[in-house]
């Protein structure tokens, strides 16, 4: 049975995209799965071009001047206490006029937040305007699914200044690629390595690991086995974690002190590499340099227990907490069929009927709620200040997942900032452009998907702000 | 005339209101005067007889029941004349009146005669007879007629927008700036009760979830709830609120180099439900007005002689209790002048009476004043602009609302 085009169109937009904005549900009512399947084919799908923003290697550099640059300022405020308080123990009494500290205007510090926060926050706003921007969306969420899937913390402070350039650079560029060609961008990459501590790992049996204490730490390959491609509790043992820790000593990244043109560059160190063959899931691996850790992450890619893994993340991200079976096998089996084609693994989940449910059972990410609240009014704010506050009170900091679990995909965890959306609905209303109608932008929002009581409600608000936070508030607007 | 542009520490220091900058009334300065004028709408309609009761009227008591304010009872309205009072829940707005220094207009209403919080607001602000017909506010065409040579000047490139954007009232041609309050005002009670009540309809989920949150024991029975009063913000927030809006207002208004118009905008009067009298929501909210009439006056310092400040609603509620102890949409309510410019102490209203068939479609109190009058008034001896102004471009088509006489000083 053929549902209504509009509500079909509707229903696409908030499940598989950001979110309608005016005039989005009758652009697409013709055919909403080959809308979908249209963003998806679109070349530079996912990219963000904005020549603006550096790599993860030039953000690197230059947090690591600033570093630099804010630890000589110290020094020099250090030095010059020190000299006043020595000249004071002489018992020489400064002289009138002359200042008690002498502090250079180089060492001045600059107001404002550091180029960390800086970084952070330029490819938060890129993020934030690509996705009001986007047509659909459903590119973006797939990228905002990946990201979180291979998540890192900008909690670390070496983290911050790179994360939005490692989504950038390990995401997006295979977002609709190769899955194994991700794997191996995320795990090399360096905010990845930084985080879950691999840059420092290293090989009891290695040049550096004989001559120093520091050894081994198994936390990066720990989670590349259990959450990021075969699934924890099935087929690996703690003797693989241990193993393939080993195989990814050496995956590190350039420090500053060693080559300040490379700093913050992937780099594989021999010298930290536990040297030999390791046997990981019941495969030898004999020692080949960088070569026998992109061979297992291979190998992993194309475990079958990846494509279950991956296939019921996806699933319960966008359909149900608790997917259906023959959904996950279907899409397992088709991650399987095509060497992990992401692209074909989204088309896969658009053109399953599971997927098309009217029943919405999901309720949206905080991120997803209020950025499908910027869109319905057309608007991408001058400040991000306000929208970066609001995912923070609502639990979900942007690039700043608690654990390397990431966000979590069910539901059920959301409800309980359900009244803080309230208060962010109330603020939300209150910036929306002059010229938003609420019972008009209800229409371009909901459309069909909106239930009587909803419009009532809209339509009797005691002003249009209040009108605007009801919308928000509805739950056709809360669930997807 | 030079305009002072607020330091950034300034904007920042407000707590968020709008104003335009104003080119100073030419004819008041040659007077030497220095008017200042602040208009403050409230949202949702305020139930007028609730806030300034005809205690006089001898239909009254009968109408609303033990609803009605009455002079003798335990928490007893505040008297103005010999038949209104005031709601205890605004001291200083009666030490005001008392001491000449408030006007308030009863029975008054725009031309607007339908019942939808929108459309009225539209019309409330726009100045216009009809809604959707104007993008801009009667205030800031009054500021545009009042520039030198009667153009607006300036452009977008005069107008600072740091924040929320202005209300339809203050918004046009004339330059306005604005900025975002540090403090949002928190979701109203009003809001919370209508997003509980919308999931308990649609999505028992969500409500259970909010319920739970926000720590109301809830049994739920098919059909009717018999829920607590939900509390998002406390009264004590929204009276921060209001005071906070207000007085920063009324600190820019004070400062001799600052603007001399602004507005302001106060949600939460659409009281259909547990209305109260002289405790309850609408209490609370008349309370929270009350204190910032109050931080007005306080922050205007010797300015508040030459200060007037409008507070003006859509429309009014019904004459009748509702089924829900509250009020639904109306028609007539009340406007209120407050300021040290006014020559005050005394109710205006042509009083049309509360019998049934006095009542306006049969439910509501009717309009026996229109409210352009009240304001074409405040803006020609205040502002001193020009009645053809006030009857064309200020207010178009009013040329039978004339502009109240006698208000100022």
């Amino acid at each position: 049975m053929a549902l209504d085009a509009k509500l079909e169109a509707a229903l696409c937009l908030h499940r598989f995209g950001l979110g309608p904005r005016a005039g989005s549900i009758a652009a697409i009512a013709t055919d909403p799965r080959g809308a979908l399947i249209a963003e998806i084919q679109a070349a530079d799908g996912g990219r963000i071009n904005n020549p603006a923003l550096l790599t993860s290697a030039e953000g690197a550099r230059a947090a690591f001047r600033f570093r630099q640059e804010q630890r000589a300022r110290r020094l020099v405020e250090r030095a010059a206490r020190e000299d006043s308080a020595e000249k004071r123990r002489d018992g020489a009494a400064p002289r009138a006029g002359e200042p008690a500290a002498a502090t250079p205007a180089s060492a001045a510090p600059k107001p404002g937040p550091g180029v960390p926060q800086q970084l952070y926050l330029e490819e938060a706003s890129a993020r934030i305007r690509a996705a009001v921007a986007a047509k659909i969306g459903f590119v973006e969420r797939l990228v905002w699914f990946w990201s979180n899937h291979f998540c890192v913390s900008a909690d670390k402070g070496n983290v911050r200044p790179i994360c939005g350039a490692y989504e950038r650079e390990a995401i997006r560029a295979h977002v609709l690629g190769r899955f194994g060609d991700m794997l191996l961008a995320a795990e090399s990459h360096p905010a990845m390595l930084i985080y879950l501590d691999n840059a420092r790992s290293i090989g009891p049996g290695s040049i550096a690991g004989m001559r120093q204490k520091r050894g081994l730490n198994e936390n990066l390959a720990r989670e590349i086995l259990e959450l990021h491609t075969l699934g924890v509790r099935t087929v690996y043992t703690q003797q693989d974690v241990t193993s393939f820790a080993n195989v990814i000593t050496g995956w590190t990244v350039v420090p500053p002190r060693q080559d300040s043109a490379r700093a913050g560059e992937f780099q594989f160190n021999p010298r930290m590499h536990e040297p030999g063959t390791h046997s990981v899931i019941g495969k030898s691996y004999p020692e080949g340099g960088a070569e026998q850790g992109r061979a297992v992450l291979a190998a992993l890619a194309r475990h079958p227990a990846t494509a279950k893994h991956v296939a019921t993340k996806l699933a319960r991200h966008f359909i149900a907490d608790d997917p259906p079976e023959a959904l996950v096998q279907r899409l397992a089996r088709r991650f399987r069929d095509t060497d992990g084609n992401l692209r074909e693994l989204a088309k896969a989940l658009v053109t399953a009927p599971e997927a098309w449910d009217t029943t919405r059972v999901k309720l949206k990410r905080p991120s997803e709620w209020i950025i499908g609240a910027l869109r319905a009014a057309d608007t991408t704010p001058p400040e991000i200040g306000p929208i970066m506050q609001a995912q923070n009170l609502l639990g979900e900091p942007l690039w700043r997942p608690s654990a390397p679990k990431g966000f979590a995909d069910e539901s059920s965890p959301w409800l309980d900032g359900l009244s803080q959306r309230l208060d962010i609905a109330n603020q939300l209303a209150r910036r929306m452009p002059v010229e938003a109608e609420p019972r008009q932008m209800l229409e371009e929002t909901l459309g069909p998907l909106a239930s009587s009581e909803t419009r009532q409600a809209v339509a009797r608000a005691e002003s249009r702000p209040q009108a605007l936070a009801l919308l928000f508030m509805a739950p056709e607007f809360q669930r997807r | 005339m030079t305009r002072h542009a607020p330091s950034r520490r300034e904007l920042l220091l407000a707590s968020g209101a709008l104003f335009a900058w104003a080119y100073v009334p030419r004819l008041a300065r040659a007077e030497g005067r220095d008017p200042r004028l602040l208009v403050v709408v409230l949202r949702g309609a305020l139930d007028g007889l609730a806030a300034v009761a005809p205690v006089g009227d001898p239909e009254w008591a009968r109408l609303r029941g033990e609803k009605a304010l009455l002079l003798g009872s335990a928490a007893p309205a505040l008297p103005l004349d010999s038949f209104f009072a005031l709601n205890p829940a605004m001291p200083n707005l009666h030490r005001l009146y008392k001491a000449g220094s408030a006007t308030i207009v009863h029975a008054v209403a725009t031309p607007y005669r339908e019942r939808s919080h929108f459309d009225g607001q539209d019309v409330l602000e726009s100045g216009v007879g009809s809604p959707g017909a104007a993008d801009s506010g009667w205030l800031n065409r009054a500021l545009a007629a009042l520039q030198p040579g009667g153009h607006a000047a300036g452009g977008s490139k005069d107008a600072f927008a740091i924040g929320p954007i202005a209300p339809l009232v203050v918004r046009g041609p004339a330059p306005v700036m604005s900025w975002t309050p540090r403090r949002l005002p928190p979701a109203s009670d009003d809001t919370l009760t209508r997003v509980l009540d919308l999931y308990r309809h649609t999505d028992p989920v969500l409500a259970r979830a909010l319920e739970e949150r926000l720590g109301l024991a809830t049994i739920a029975r098919a059909g009717g709830m018999d829920a607590q009063q939900p509390r998002a913000a406390g009264a004590g927030q929204v009276r921060a609120y209001f005071a906070e809006s207000a007085g920063a207002a009324a600190k820019f208004l004070a400062r001799p180099d600052g603007p001399r118009v602004g507005a302001l905008a106060f949600d939460g009067w659409d009281t259909h439900a547990d209305e109260g009298a002289v405790n309850g929501r609408l209490a609370n909210l008349l309370a929270a007005l009350d204190g910032a009439i109050a931080a007005i006056e306080s922050e205007m310092k010797e300015a508040w002689r030459e200060t007037v400040v409008a507070v003006i609603t859509e429309f009014g509620r019904t004459a009748r209790i509702n089924g829900t102890d509250g009020t639904d949409h109306g028609t007539a309510t009340i406007a209120l002048l407050v300021g040290g410019a006014l020559k005050g102490g005394r109710v205006v209203a042509d009083w049309p009476g509360l019998k049934p068939a006095n009542l306006h479609e049969g439910r509501d109190l009717k309009p026996t004043t229109d409210l352009r009058s009240v304001l074409k008034g405040v803006l020609k001896d205040h502002l001193r602009l020009e009645e053809a102004a006030l009857s064309t471009k200020i207010f178009p088509d009013s040329s039978r609302a004339k502009p109240m006489p006698g208000l100022l000083a």
